[in-house]
């Protein structure tokens, strides 16, 4: 089935595209970048309020708008390709999705509902270990008393976990992996955010020593892999705005800068590796929309959500190397922008599993 | 040759002093021609063969002993001066190298001409005995450390763009000279930006003749080429005692400060099979397919460099092999990046305290975009081997009149990429 964007979704994604132009310059990215939070507040509000960006994919009954993936790429295609700083990821689609999937709806009451008018952040821990994004065999455990639930273990990698007022934490228990609720500062987290290549992009690791937290849903396994496939629809649309930023940056580069008389966009050389470009990030944009569809439409979707990923990430990081090597100089430079995309590429590259992980990941899904 | 080498033995023997202050002792070095012996005899030198210097300087390694000074731009200055300087140039300005004195820059990219060098145009306009300099470099390793620079300006704007260049020896201490650090993707700062305006070049700093710049530089970038990515370090002298080695050491932590990188951006594949073994990675089949492709692509590089270097002392004329060494390294480098990820996961992305090998592996892949770029690009390597190699038809060109009348950039490079 041939997909396209309808007309309200044009309308929805320049929306949020003239919204990103104005309130995301790369001078304000550069400038929360640095800062612990690494959002601004108001930004945020305005993103939850007045956009209603926050439940866009979340249904109407958990207090969402009722849209599916396909809206959300949407936003994330645009912040991807704006590079925004903004708790999103964490927060909206990684959080909220699974408070959304599982919490009851006293729980979504309690837990959700801040977060979705901006007024709280949150964030998912499973990854426990480099590259271990989907564990089942998860180290951290939970035990049950009569004092209720308590959580022990290290989470790696979690996203917007040092920004977070609640956290939404995997655990095993005797049972298999459930989800738990808690505060941020309950007793027992140790939370330190890590230093990364990509300073737009904020991660934390836990420390968690018998931390008391609330079972998310009912007591029942949950398939924490079926968690994950949204997160990597996002991301992949994510990429692929990404890729597009830069590939548009190189084009507009090449056709302005003059070298031996004339502007470099005019040597083939220089075309030729501007048109694979363009095919590699049309490519990748259509698995990452594809992705979406598959999401919304229930088919195939831990295949389409992995091959999205994985071609997303190849075309991402292509456009990023290209497009530092088309600027010459200029691109390896701190005060060139090209940078803040190459570090995004490499770091959602490796975020929620390598290529190579996914590649394999769509071949299992298909059944081989 | 064996005596020359006897005789190095026995002069070191009887005179070096680990007491003395570096520049006394490399006064002496200079005065008799033992560091620097493949320069001319009357330019503190001893006039041997290349080969033999480099049998020399063994012996200098070998016996623990501190030489000249080799680091940063000097050795690329030495050797323009030996060949474009006059005779008052060369007395004024080698020893001074020799002994570390003066420390150099080599001011010829510009934001407007990069791949196109011979673009420059930074100006130099004679009033009276002085040479009036406008414009502005970049790109200038250790420019904020040097005390001169190596100077290629316009001249002449009314002849074709090669002809109106001149090269001059400018005092980078002077209220005409800015220099700025300019900041890396990587996060460090190795190069610089020089703006000229007014800058004073004395006529008697003119290297060679009006209008034969592009010459003079060819020389300092022939040298440059030679040493690219040459490894740099105090090796065997970092542990020894005395005056003259504290000295020393000062002098490379300053002198080595912009290149601490430098392993980095070429992808470290010295470290590969370590992190695969650390991290068991070595045990995963399609990480080793990798790691073989990018062991086998680096192996060939080097057999290819040493084939060329073998046949060149051997006398026979250069072939292909020559020219591919600074293509093989960019390819290496990407692949090296891509290995490195691929082994390391999302550990990779770690900078701070918890990361491996003390943010190394970040560090390689934010700084190999350099090879591709630095010292001519991948383009532009490809663009002389397919030419001057293979014998493929030049592209026409558009830059052939007068300087004055060629398209140039309007504006400088700065955009961002949104
Ligand atoms: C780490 C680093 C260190 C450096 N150190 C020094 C230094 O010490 N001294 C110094 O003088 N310079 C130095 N440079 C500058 C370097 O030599 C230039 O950046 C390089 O030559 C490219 O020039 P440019 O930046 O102006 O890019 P441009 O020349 O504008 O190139 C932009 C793009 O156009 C392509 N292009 C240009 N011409 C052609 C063509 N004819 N055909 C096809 N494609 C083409 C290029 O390959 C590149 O992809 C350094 C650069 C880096 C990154």
């Amino acid at each position: 089935m041939a997909f396209a964007f309808t007309q309200d979704q044009d309308n929805f994604r320049h929306m949020v595209q003239r919204f990103c132009v104005e309130k995301a310059p790369t001078t304000e990215t550069r400038k929360l970048m640095d800062t612990e939070a690494g959002y601004d507040r108001q930004v945020w509000q305005l993103i939850c309020g007045e956009l209603g960006l926050a439940g866009i994919h979340l249904p109407e009954e958990a207090g969402g708008s009722g849209f599916g993936a396909v809206e959300l790429g949407i936003v994330m295609e645009e912040f991807g390709r704006s590079m925004i700083c903004a708790p999103y990821m964490g927060s909206i689609v990684m959080a909220g999705t699974a408070l959304s999937t599982c919490a009851t709806p006293s729980q979504q009451q309690r837990w959700l509902a801040p977060l979705l008018n901006g007024e709280k952040i949150a964030a998912l821990a499973i990854c426990e270990a480099s590259g271990e994004f989907y564990s089942t065999h998860l180290h951290c455990t939970a035990r049950i008393s009569s004092e209720g639930w308590q959580i022990s273990g290290e989470k790696r990698f979690v996203v917007n976990g040092k920004q977070a007022d609640t956290l939404i934490i995997a655990a095993a228990t005797d049972n298999g992996p459930r989800l738990f609720v808690t505060e941020s500062n309950a007793t027992g987290i140790d939370i330190q955010q890590v230093e990364t290549m990509d300073p737009t992009r904020k991660m934390a690791d836990l420390k968690l020593s018998s931390v008391d937290a609330e079972l998310l849903g009912q007591d029942v396994p949950i398939d924490l892999d079926a968690l994950q496939n949204l997160t990597l629809v996002a991301l992949a649309n994510e990429m692929a705005g990404g890729a597009q930023a830069l590939l548009e940056a190189a084009v507009e580069y090449t056709k302005l800068r003059v070298q031996f008389g004339r502007t470099i966009g005019s040597f083939q050389a220089i075309k030729h590796k501007l048109a694979d470009l363009l095919l590699i990030v049309e490519s990748a944009k259509s698995a990452a929309y594809q992705a979406a569809v598959a999401f919304d439409n229930k088919e195939d979707v831990s295949e389409n959500a992995s091959l999205a990923k994985a071609a997303t990430s190849e075309a991402y990081l292509q456009a990023a190397i290209d497009c530092v090597q088309l600027h010459g100089g200029i691109g390896f430079t701190w005060e060139n922008d090209t940078h803040l995309w190459f570090k995004r590429a490499k770091s959602s590259e490796v975020f929620m599993g390598t290529p190579a992980f996914h590649r394999e990941r769509m071949l299992q899904a298909m059944g081989d | 040759m064996d005596n020359l080498i006897t005789q190095a033995r026995q002069w070191l023997s009887e005179n070096w002093d680990p007491d003395l202050s570096l520049v006394e002792w490399r006064t002496k070095l200079a005065e008799t021609g033992w560091a620097t012996a493949d320069w001319p005899e009357e330019y503190f030198g001893k006039g041997t063969s290349a080969e033999d210097a480099a049998e020399i300087a063994a012996v200098f390694q070998e016996m623990g002993i501190v030489g000249a000074a080799q680091s940063g731009v000097r050795m690329l200055a030495a050797a323009t001066l030996l060949e474009h300087g006059n005779d008052t140039q060369k007395r004024k300005y080698l020893k001074r190298i020799i002994t570390g004195e003066d420390s150099w820059c080599q001011l010829f990219s510009e934001p407007g001409s990069g791949s196109d060098l011979a673009g420059s145009t930074t100006r130099a306009d004679l009033k009276g005995d002085e040479w009036i300099v406008n414009g502005q470099k970049v790109w200038n390793t250790s420019a904020h450390h040097a005390d001169y620079g190596l100077l290629l300006a316009r001249t002449d704007w009314d002849v074709p763009k090669h002809q109106g260049l001149s090269y001059f020896i400018i005092d980078m201490h002077q209220p005409g000279v800015e220099v700025r650090q300019l900041k890396q993707m990587n996060g460090h700062a190795s190069f610089n930006e020089v703006f000229m305006t007014d800058a004073v070049v004395s006529r008697d700093n003119l290297l060679s003749e009006v209008g034969n710049g592009w010459q003079v530089a060819v020389t300092t970038l022939a040298h440059e080429r030679r040493s690219f990515d040459r490894i740099r370090g105090g090796g065997s002298l970092a542990e020894q005692k005395g005056r003259i080695y504290d000295e020393y050491r000062k002098e490379l932590e300053i002198d080595n400060e912009p290149y601490k990188w430098y392993p980095q951006r070429a992808g470290r594949v010295d470290l590969i099979l370590e992190r695969a073994r650390e991290t068991g990675a070595i045990n995963d089949p399609v990480t080793r397919q990798e790691i073989a492709k990018l062991l086998i692509m680096s192996r060939s590089a080097q057999w290819t460099a040493a084939r060329a270097r073998a046949a060149q002392q051997a006398g026979k004329p250069q072939g292909p092999e020559g020219s591919l060494g600074k293509l093989a390294a960019s390819n290496i480098a990407r692949l090296a990046a891509r290995v490195h990820t691929d082994i390391s996961g999302a550990d990779a992305l770690l900078t701070g305290a918890a990361s491996p090998h003390d943010g190394i592996i970040a560090e390689i892949l934010v700084s190999v975009p350099a090879v591709s770029i630095a010292g001519g690009t991948d383009e532009i390597q490809k663009n002389i081997i397919s030419e001057r190699v293979l014998g493929m038809p030049k592209e026409p060109r558009f830059d052939t009149g007068p300087f004055k009348d060629v398209p140039r950039n309007s504006v400088s490079g700065k955009w961002g990429a949104s």
